[in-house]
């Protein structure tokens, strides 16, 4: 199988540029695409890439498949190679630090801006705050979210303002703190949020829904938000 | 740096709002265009004059014209600030985009001056 990878050295290369494998795959079962990478790191030991769990829980093998983010622990071969080929390159929009290793800086930055915890000016009670199995539930869809960056680096609106707009990763955060019933900062949270970029540079493409690989929805949670700012605001 | 101190409103939610409000009467006045002309295939000059030299055609074809300028502001500079942006086309961007804006506010402005000419002109 061609495998063609994105390779960028900043210590030797001018530019980045695709090379090319020739790589046997072992028949018998369906390999992952980190499997393919591993495979290739034994042919070319310098070829980058990051991971960890290798079961689709830290997140930080988001690559960019055939044209499409995803983790590459979880990618089965069959569903992303065409034409016996695939071009591995890294998550687009970000700075690429090696091959296939991104700088997550500037989505970091963003997840940073939406204050990621629980605020509660109540005194605190003595043992934890309670919460009703309802109001718990409302945060199902939202907590599972892995920070893998796979929605925010298939966002062209992230692309053209990764200083400004929060991106869908760290928009469907928002939402799971501003639904929280445990959380007493739901005004400062939306005034944070009502500028012309952080909320309302989505453009509803929904690129976010078709590529996150646990199956969340932030162009969902972003409509929730909105509609929130918009009874703030009316 | 892109910066929202040209944004219509400065504020994310009321231009959302704005951009669908006045959406909403460009619309509408689009429809009772069709739909005149649909109900008078041969209108002559003399209905045509007629009817913008009504008030209430000309209070609704200004608020047309301003809710078309507002959301056409909107609109190209958020392309702006989409597009031109150092980034895109290189340091020259902050300069790029300050002259679109004016570029595309000389337009609005043209198109309101001359559209209140024509409604209140001598025909
Ligand atoms: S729906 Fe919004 S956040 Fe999701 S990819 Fe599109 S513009 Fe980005
Ligand atoms: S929403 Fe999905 S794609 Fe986006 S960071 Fe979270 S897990 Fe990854
Ligand atoms: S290696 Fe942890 S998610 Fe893929």
């Amino acid at each position: 199988m061609l495998i063609s990878v994105y390779r960028y050295d900043p210590d030797k290369d001018i530019t980045p540029y695709m090379q090319d494998f020739d790589l046997e795959i072992p028949g018998g079962r369906d390999l992952m695409v980190l499997d393919v990478l591993e495979l290739l790191k034994e042919q070319d030991p310098t070829v980058s890439y990051r991971r960890s769990c290798r079961e689709g829980v830290c997140g930080s093998d988001g690559v960019n498949m055939n044209g499409k983010n995803g983790l590459a622990c979880i990618t089965p071969l069959s569903e992303v190679v065409k034409s016996d080929k695939l071009s591995i390159r890294p998550l687009p929009g970000l700075p690429v630090v090696r091959d296939l290793v991104v700088d997550m800086e500037q989505f970091y930055d963003q997840y940073k801006k939406i204050k990621p915890y629980l605020i509660n000016d109540e005194p605190p009670p003595t043992q934890e705050r309670l919460q009703s199995p309802e109001d718990r539930e409302k945060l199902d869809g939202l907590y599972e979210c892995i920070l893998c960056a796979c929605c925010t680096t298939a966002c062209p609106s992230f692309w053209w303002n990764p200083d400004k707009f929060v991106g869908p990763a760290g928009l469907l955060q928002a939402y799971r703190f501003l639904i929280d019933s445990r959380d007493t900062a739901t005004e400062e949270r939306l005034a944070g949020l009502e500028d012309p970029f952080s909320v309302f540079r989505c453009r509803g493409i929904m690129n976010c829904v078709s590529v996150c690989p646990k199956g969340l929805n932030p162009t969902r949670a972003i409509g929730h938000i909105r509609n929130m700012l918009l009874k703030r605001a009316v | 740096m892109v910066t929202q101190v040209t944004s219509f409103t400065r504020n994310g939610v009321s231009d959302w709002l704005v951009q669908r409000i006045t959406a909403v009467v460009v619309a509408i006045y689009s429809v009772v265009l069709v739909a005149y002309l649909l109900f008078q295939p041969a209108v002559t000059y003399q209905q045509w004059s007629d009817l913008f030299s009504q008030t209430w055609m000309q209070v609704f074809t200004l608020m047309t014209l301003l809710a078309t300028c507002a959301h056409a502001w909107i609109g190209m500079w958020t392309v702006g600030t989409d597009y031109l942006r150092v980034h895109t086309v290189g340091e020259s961007a902050n300069a790029l985009r300050f002259i679109f804006q004016l570029g595309c506010m000389l337009v609005f402005v043209v198109y309101l001056i001359w559209g209140i000419k024509i409604l209140w002109g001598n025909g």
